[in-house]
């Protein structure tokens, strides 16, 4: 035991508050700020195309986060979204049959997933290399599959989908609502979550302490394929048709929106709610900037310090801590 | 201070937000002697030994060198000072070559290229200088810890190093090499260097040192000159400030049917066929070299890797082939590698001890967080887990309270038998006692314990039965009664040398 100098109780409960809600003081900071400083921004209209614009990411973002927690990575997520997008398209316009398309999407990213999973847990290959040559392949299955070109879809109940509103909020808003609370029961209150965050802590004693840490792995990987998958059916709704050469840096979006949200990326680390801030500051910005008539090619600049800064904070907070 | 001191700690104190690890340090080191620092985990010989090498600034305070006093802004300061630390943990690079090791950061160049000559040569000097045989061109991967170690001591003498800092030095190594780095170290000191010996294992302190100073509670209660009317018992009560009559404190039990029989047991690690049962109550020693098959036996026990032969756990047959088919029939293992393959370090000390029981507790798939703490808690409290909250990452807690934590997952399960490989490696000796009266009540409770161990004295003083291994093979099962240390190093030193051991 070590002799503490004096216990400086109100210092440390500041200090731990800020810990643990610190990126989410930035984020109600900046929102105030543009709320006041920027015409338009804190409109009911506005902040709808913003849930929206951050919907995709959000939805992807809840399972990169089991990714990232476990020690592991996932490239591939952009590659599955075009993948569910093409195949739910090609196999819609050849059946004529919305489920059925649906039903291809899912099936085809879950397997990309499983296949991801299976490789990484079993063959024991890093993550990064295995969702990157995955990457390659479902591209290229993609470009395959659709011909090159978007592929268009004629199902006008199929647009329900991504552009119905239910209460005034677009569908996916909702979608992704759902996905933030149940994969956030996931990690928090089930076996399945908190196992996810021992794997990432250290591999070997997981496996010492009896979690079957290969099947986690491969359900990790084949949820990630099957929301990617959803992510990419609604995106196909909502442009009306399956289109191989979108979602091109998507993955990276994903991964820096957890990474914003306090995820270390060495695994063992992660919150649900730190993730739904971090995709939140990430839409947020870009909103801002477009309202402010910033170019494209500036926001970028920005993306990418924000990204430095957030993960220059966390390294002070860690050293502090 | 004397004016023969080479080495003088001047009232150094250091703080860390909270913690004042170091407080008003004041002493003196001779030139050609051997001091031992001892105290527990967490007393500051640590932090003393980060200070000494420049890792470290002090908060306060100063050192003298040969009469000069000096500050170090870096490492690298102190060893162009001429202090050299060697780590528990050694500081090579596993992918180059012994020689680039050696050199690295002062390789002799030419033109601008390295000489790879003169690089050999010198290598090769200071290698038999210390009495190894090896090749400068061998990959440092290849080498065993205690030639890694001669590596080091190679490295600090290359840049001529006056005082030399052992940190735990001998806690992987056999008997054979202990011997010789004690002579290497022996040496040392007839060259006049100045010498800082850190261990846990007092024995080796009588052995090998000249003076002590004894650290508790990052104060220094004791600087002793010589060693003359120091006996362990003694250190041991400066150490943790009270004394410890009997720190095994074994007692007769009454032992039940067999709780594990394993009969022909064979698998990565063994060279035979390993066969033995232990009884409901018992506490079953295996002691050996590094490299017997000890630990492999135990993970194989474990189903860490695959295995062949009979299993029976309280008479029935039973078959598995992972740690979680192991826990199945009751089976559990407090690793060796307590960093690596126990505990999860930024994960809380309540996530580590519930990771394995919480699957019992889930309802509707649903984990249940208030029987999760009502369990942290009753062990936090059974065990004397010393932490400032369950909430805290388990990786800040001292190495003791991490077993202790360990001890809690599995004893949070209904478990039959509990294998223990290394229980209290680098564990201080109060908590090391800790750690004996919970193996004792879990024997009690009818739990069969396996413990594996290095120690000699621990494994003479808590096993009811020792099992001798030697590369590979159970060689011998003694009783308490007749075991004694001559004896089982008998039977675990390779053949030839047992002779020559006789």
């Amino acid at each position: 035991m070590e002799p503490s100098i004096e216990p400086k109780d109100m210092k440390r409960r500041a200090r731990s508050l800020w810990e643990d809600a610190g990126m989410f003081l930035v984020f109600a900071v900046m929102f105030v700020a543009l709320a006041v400083f920027v015409p338009f921004f804190f409109s009911v209209q506005n902040m709808i195309g913003l849930a929206l614009s951050v919907s995709m990411v959000g939805m992807v973002a809840c399972t990169m986060l089991f990714c990232l927690a476990s020690g592991d990575f996932d490239l591939s997520v952009e590659g599955t979204v075009v993948l569910a997008g093409v195949l739910c398209a090609v196999v819609m316009n050849a059946t004529g049959s919305v489920t059925l398309g649906v039903l291809a999407g899912l099936a085809g990213s879950a397997l990309v997933g499983f296949l991801n999973g299976a490789i990484i847990a079993k063959l024991k290959i890093n993550a990064l290399i295995t969702t990157l040559a995955m990457l390659y392949i479902i591209r290229g299955v993609s470009f395959i599959v659709s011909n090159g070109s978007a592929v268009g879809i004629g199902q006008e109940s199929f647009f329900q989908l991504g552009n119905g509103a239910l209460l005034g909020l677009p569908n996916p808003i909702w979608i992704t609502a759902v996905l933030f609370v149940l994969f956030g029961l996931l990690l928090n209150r089930t076996t399945y979550g908190r196992n996810t965050l021992a794997i990432g802590g250290n591999q070997d004693a997981a496996r010492l302490a009896g979690i079957p840490v290969d099947r986690i792995k491969i359900i990790i990987f084949t949820v990630q394929g099957l929301v990617a998958g959803a992510a990419g059916i609604i995106l196909a709704s909502r442009m009306t048709s399956g289109q191989p050469n979108s979602s091109v840096g998507f993955a990276l979006d994903v991964i820096s929106a957890c990474v914003l949200g306090g995820v270390s990326l060495t695994g063992g680390i992660g919150t649900m709610s730190g993730v739904v801030v971090g995709v939140l500051i990430m839409g947020t910005v870009q909103n801002a900037m477009n309202l402010m008539n910033i170019p494209t090619f500036y926001q970028y600049l920005a993306k990418g310090g924000i990204l430095l800064l957030a993960v220059m904070f966390d390294q002070i907070k860690q050293r502090k801590g | 201070m004397s004016n023969q001191d080479y080495l003088h700690f001047h009232g150094i104190q250091k703080a860390f937000p909270g913690v004042l690890a170091l407080d008003g340090i004041d002493f003196g080191l001779r030139e050609g002697s051997i001091n031992a620092l001892v105290g527990e985990n967490g007393a500051g010989k640590s932090t003393l030994l980060k200070i000494l090498s420049g890792a470290y600034a002090p908060t306060a305070g100063h050192l003298e060198l040969a009469g000069r006093p000096c500050q170090f802004r870096s490492t690298r300061d102190a060893l162009q000072a001429g202090i050299a630390v060697i780590y528990q943990e050694l500081n090579l690079v596993p992918d180059l070559s012994v020689e680039e090791n050696l050199m690295l950061g002062h390789m002799p160049a030419r033109f601008g290229c390295i000489d790879r000559a003169a690089m050999r040569k010198a290598v090769r000097v200071e290698l038999e200088r210390l009495g190894e045989h090896i090749d400068p061109t061998t990959k440092v991967r290849r080498l065993s810890i205690a030639q890694r170690q001669m590596l080091e001591i190679a490295k600090a003498l290359m840049l001529d190093a006056k005082v030399l800092a052992f940190d735990e030095p001998t806690s992987s190594l056999t008997e054979r090499e202990v011997r010789k780095l004690f002579e290497v170290i022996r040496d040392l000191k007839r060259k006049g260097c100045c010498i800082i010996y850190v261990s846990h294992r007092l024995e080796e302190i009588f052995e090998l040192c000249d003076a002590v100073t004894i650290f508790r509670d990052g104060r220094l209660v004791e600087d002793r000159k010589d060693m003359t009317g120091v006996d362990p018992a003694y250190l041991v009560s400066r150490m943790v400030g009270r004394s410890i009559e009997n720190v095994y404190s074994w007692r007769p039990r009454p032992m039940g049917d067999f709780a594990l029989e394993v009969e022909g047991l064979e698998g990565r690690g063994l060279r035979g066929p390993a066969s033995f049962s232990v009884r409901r109550g018992e506490i079953l020693g295996f002691f050996g070299l590094v490299g017997a098959g000890r630990s492999e036996l135990m993970k194989l026990l474990f189903g860490a890797s695959p295995w062949s032969g009979q299993v029976r756990v309280n008479g029935r047959p039973a078959s598995y082939h992972t740690p979680r088919g192991a826990l199945g029939h009751g089976i559990a293992l407090c690793p060796e590698d307590r960093k690596n393959e126990g505990i999860f370090a930024v994960r809380s000390v309540a996530e580590n001890i519930n990771i394995s029981v919480r699957r019992t507790f889930t309802r509707f798939g649903f984990i249940h967080p208030r029987q999760e703490q009502r369990n942290a808690e009753s062990f936090q409290q059974r065990l004397n887990i010393r932490t400032p909250s369950l909430a805290q990452p388990i990786g800040k807690l001292s190495g003791g309270n991490q077993q202790k934590a360990i001890l809690a997952r599995w004893l949070s399960e209904d478990i039959q038998v509990l294998l223990m490989d290394e229980p209290t490696r680098g564990i201080d000796v109060g908590t090391k006692n800790e750690i004996y009266s919970i193996m004792y009540e879990l024997a009690e409770r009818g739990i069969a314990v396996i413990v594996v161990s290095s120690d000699l004295p621990e494994i003479l003083g808590v096993s009811d039965r020792v099992m001798v291994m030697r590369e590979g093979r159970i060689v011998a099962s003694v009783d308490r009664a007749d075991a004694t240390q001559d004896l089982l190093l008998r039977h675990a030193l390779p053949q030839s040398e047992a002779q020559a051991h006789a």
